[in-house]
């Protein structure tokens, strides 16, 4: 492997000057030795990863060749030889503990504050839509598009992926991104990421999922910005999220409790998205898209100050993707309100 | 250990094996070692059911959209892998077989504290194995040994509860071997023989017995939780039914992880062994090898959270177990570095268990090493769930575990057997296993690395040709394993008469005829020295006649 070898001169001083993109050329015909790098993230996660190659590799070169030389040194000459006796040696024992627990330490802070700086999506994130089911990703974009096992991105833009399942846990993998997460039902998981390569990469499922599970794949496509607002043209046929989602309001009579004036059975919906809302059993949450779900599927489970518990489950009767329909909604009554400020 | 046995006869007239004949007087035994042999005979079948899957998975991995069966078909080959391999191979393999063989020979005593518990283990492991069987005779499994919900206590269509009541019933027998041992490395040991005494063998059996009996009602119960809710719609992981599925991953993993260490810890002493014997050293550092096997077994417990790093627990939680991650892999470091150490100025032989043993050393820590990538949680985003894991635990498992138990069988065989197996074939087999596993599994890392996530049965065709790479040494791999059931199984009758000692060992089970008489020693041995005391060991033993 001699990609890995460059690793094990590698210091962290020395990544800037280290230019990951030399090493394509030293792939094996017909193998590649490392995966693409489309986001913004993929260039410090190898780094890391090439670290640890090298640290791998110096080890196990390390014991092996002591293993080698004593095994050739030390070999039994004749079967009467005396073999000295060898006493601990503390200072010994003490090296090599504290020197694995050390660099065990600073691997731990480098790849703990990679993974805490890459968690949390910046705020201007683009947001996009995420359902897994037995055995396809529908994907599904705010301003109406959806599609099934394909995702269109712009490069250069940070998108907030939001997912849930249907019925089992799946895993949204896109290798080139270096980011995975598994999709849970009953949940949201969130990821993010942001391109920055034109091109197509493998958008897989990560958790083991059925029958079907290998065949759970798709692509992800990075395009310019001018041609991803065509795309999103050519595919907006029909009404936005927010509108399907005002059209389910009204339709399940949500409406009928949730005045916008705030004179229902039910709170005011406007304006209500982010804020902190406190609930009868003393907890005081942020409204968010968990708290919205929790809401619409087992309302008695989040009881609110000042409201009675009267409404109803609406558990089995929206799916997955109406919910995401009326949080877009309620998200949308937000924003109408923060603009009209 | 010097001891009051003076002169070992060559060959007991009587012993364990002839003492009394037929099949009653084997499915009746309380010997505990006729009861290792029932398990030898029992977990080497299993073994080959398990690896027989392992070889269709590799022969339908050839192209990427698979040769041999329907991708329904490969889920449940890697599960029927996983489960047969890690609840009715691995985790019995060295504590079952050699610990009940080695332990109350090691310390002197006649047999393990409770010998019809002990019986009783090996029938529930057979119980519980039959219903796995017949799982998978049935039309088989598709959870993946994980049995993660609510895939398995919802959707799944196949054979789930008989399965999991098979590893529900196995795990008893577990709990029972672990408390036998506990008992009698406490109550039973030869006099003179103080902790510190121990070979180091009984130092890991003791911490995996812990690990048996603390870890073990944990998946019982889980599995219990799955029972409920697929048989009886009782929810607890299924959110439809108002439950929360990263619960289980939650207990799941509080007895998975420290299962881990069953498989090796009982490795990492049977390795010290070898060791010492074919350095004629005493183990370097054998306190801090004696500790770090406690340390190992208690930090254990601590770290299940790096498997859910992608799954869905908080930021700050993953922080703590990647932490924690790391520091258990420093006692492991601890280990290999005092094992290398243990070689210098030793008067090395190079006889196939030796060659296991070095294999084990080498390739554990490939395994342990690249568990640093999966500790590190940035990393760990882009390998969990891809090949790069499976390479890694069977780095561990395989490379480690099973390496160290067929050095344990080759070592103990003439023991067991009273007969040498032929050194050459098995130096070969040894060679052919070390070389057919780094074939099936290094490709594997690199696999992952490129992003071909686990349990595919089908996979884009870039990945074809170390996919390629991997089924022809896993075919080598194959072979390699066949060689010595040849060679065993022809030893038992022709294989020249070992003697007590052939490799001049130290240790009390090197003290008594091989093999070893009903009651192990005629008397109650006394131990006046450390494990491993070669430096005082007379220049020349008696080399009992063996050709090695």
């Amino acid at each position: 492997m001699r990609e890995a070898q460059r690793g094990e001169r590698f210091e962290p001083s020395m990544l800037n000057a280290f230019h990951i993109s030399a090493l394509a050329t030293l792939d094996w015909p017909g193998i590649r030795l490392r995966p693409e790098q489309g986001s913004t993230i993929a260039e410090s996660v190898d780094h890391l990863h090439f670290f640890l190659t090298g640290l791998t590799l110096f080890f196990t070169f390390l014991i092996f060749l002591t293993i080698i030389y004593f095994a050739i040194k030390y070999r039994r000459r004749s079967e009467n030889e005396q073999v000295p006796e060898t006493k601990t040696y503390l200072p010994l024992e003490l090296t090599w503990t504290l020197i694995p627990s050390a660099l065990c330490i600073f691997i731990f802070m480098w790849s703990s504050s990679l993974y805490f700086r890459n968690s949390r999506a910046p705020n201007a994130s683009m947001e996009i839509f995420v359902i897994g089911k037995q055995w396809m990703w529908q994907l599904q974009h705010p301003e109406g598009p959806r599609e099934i096992n394909a995702l269109h991105v712009p490069i250069n833009v940070p998108v907030k992926l939001t997912m849930t399942s249907e019925d089992v846990i799946h895993g949204f993998y896109i290798p080139a991104f270096r980011i995975k997460r598994d999709v849970l039902p009953g949940r949201y998981s969130t990821i993010w990421f942001q391109a920055t390569q034109l091109g197509t990469y493998h958008l897989f499922c990560s958790q083991y999922c059925g029958a079907e599970h290998s065949g759970m794949i798709g692509w992800v496509y990075v395009m310019s910005p001018t041609d991803y607002a065509l795309w999103l043209a050519g595919g907006s046929k029909g009404e936005s999220m927010a509108d399907t989602g005002a059209r389910l309001f009204t339709q399940y009579g949500c409406n009928t409790c949730h005045k916008p004036d705030g004179t229902g059975k039910g709170p005011s919906l406007v304006g209500l998205f982010g804020k902190r809302q406190p609930l009868k059993d003393g907890r005081t949450l942020t409204v968010d898209e968990t708290f919205i779900r929790q809401a619409i599927t087992n309302p008695n489970s989040m009881p609110l100050t000042n409201y009675s518990p009267v409404m109803p489950t609406f558990q089995g009767q929206l799916n997955e993707e109406q919910i995401l329909d009326l949080m877009a909604y309620v998200k949308s009554l937000g924003a109408q309100e923060r603009t009209a400020k | 250990m010097s001891t009051a046995v003076v002169e070992v006869p060559a060959r007991s007239e009587v012993n364990y094996l002839n003492a009394n004949y037929g099949i009653r007087s084997w499915l009746f035994t309380k010997d505990h070692k006729r009861i290792a042999l029932l398990y030898l005979a029992s977990i080497t079948f299993m073994f080959f059911v398990g690896g027989a899957a392992a070889v269709l998975m590799r022969l339908h991995l050839i192209t990427p959209e698979g040769t041999l069966v329907q991708p329904a078909t490969y889920n449940k080959l890697f599960t029927i892998h996983g489960v047969v391999m890690v609840f009715f191979f691995m985790i019995p393999s060295i504590p079952a077989v050699l610990g009940n063989f080695l332990v109350p020979m090691m310390i002197g005593a006649k047999d393990l504290a409770f010998p019809r518990l002990n019986l009783l283990s090996w029938y529930i492991y057979i119980v519980g194995a039959m219903f796995t069987l017949y799982a998978i005779l049935a039309g088989g499994v598709d959870t993946g040994w994980t049995f993660y919900t609510p895939y398995s206590s919802t959707y799944s269509n196949s054979h789930v509860i008989a399965t999991a009541l098979g590893v529900f019933i196995t795990g008893f027998s577990s709990i029972l071997t672990g408390l036998n041992f506990i008992v009698t490395i406490h109550k039973m040991r030869a006099p003179g023989l103080t902790w510190f005494r121990m070979p180091l063998f009984l130092w890991s059996i003791y911490a995996t017995s812990v690990i048996f009996i603390l870890g073990t009602p944990v998946i019982a119960i889980t599995i219990v939780l799955v029972f409920l809710e697929r048989v009886l719609h009782v929810g607890i992981f299924d959110p439809k039914l108002g439950g929360d599925p990263l619960l289980f991953q939650h207990l799941f993993w509080f007895y998975s992880h420290p299962a881990v260490y069953i498989m090796v810890l009982p490795g990492m002493g049977v390795v010290s062994e070898l060791i010492a014997c074919f350095s004629r050293k005493r183990i370097f550092g054998y306190s801090f090898v004696a500790f770090s096997s406690l340390a190992i077994a208690v930090i254990g417990f601590l770290v299940w959270g790096h498997h859910m790093f992608v799954a869905g627990q908080s930021v700050y939680a993953s922080l703590i177990f990647s932490l924690l991650s790391f520091l258990v892999a420093i006692p492991s470091a601890i280990k290999v570095f005092n094992w290398t150490a243990t070689l210098y100025k030793g008067s090395i032989s190079y006889q196939a268990p030796m060659l296991y043993a070095l294999g084990f050393i080498g390739l554990f820590t490939m395994g342990g090493l690249t568990g640093l990538f999966l500790a590190s949680l940035a990393t760990d985003v882009h390998l969990s769930g891809t090949y790069f894991i499976v390479a890694h635990f069977h780095y561990i498992m395989v490379g480690g575990a099973v390496m160290a138990y067929m050095g344990g069988i080759h070592f103990w065989w003439p023991k067991i057997t009273g007969r040498m197996y032929p050194d050459a074939w098995a130096r070969f087999a040894a060679l052919l296993i070390f070389v057919g596993f780094n074939l099936t599994f290094f490709p594997q890392f690199m696999l992952g690395y490129l992003g071909m996530p686990r349990r595919y049965a089908t996979y884009p065709a870039e990945f074809q040709v170390l996919n390629v790479m991997s089924s022809a040494g896993a075919s080598i791999l194959a072979i390699g394993y066949l060689i010595p059931l040849i060679y065993f199984i022809w030893s038992i009758r022709y294989g020249p008469i070992a003697g007590p000692n052939p490799w001049r060992a130290k240790g009390l089970e090197w003290e008594t005829p091989s093999p070893p008489p009903p009651d192990n020693f005629d008397v109650t041995p006394i131990v006046t020295e450390e494990a491993y005391n070669y430096a005082g060991a007379p220049p020349i033993a008696a080399a009992g006649g063996a050709n090695v």
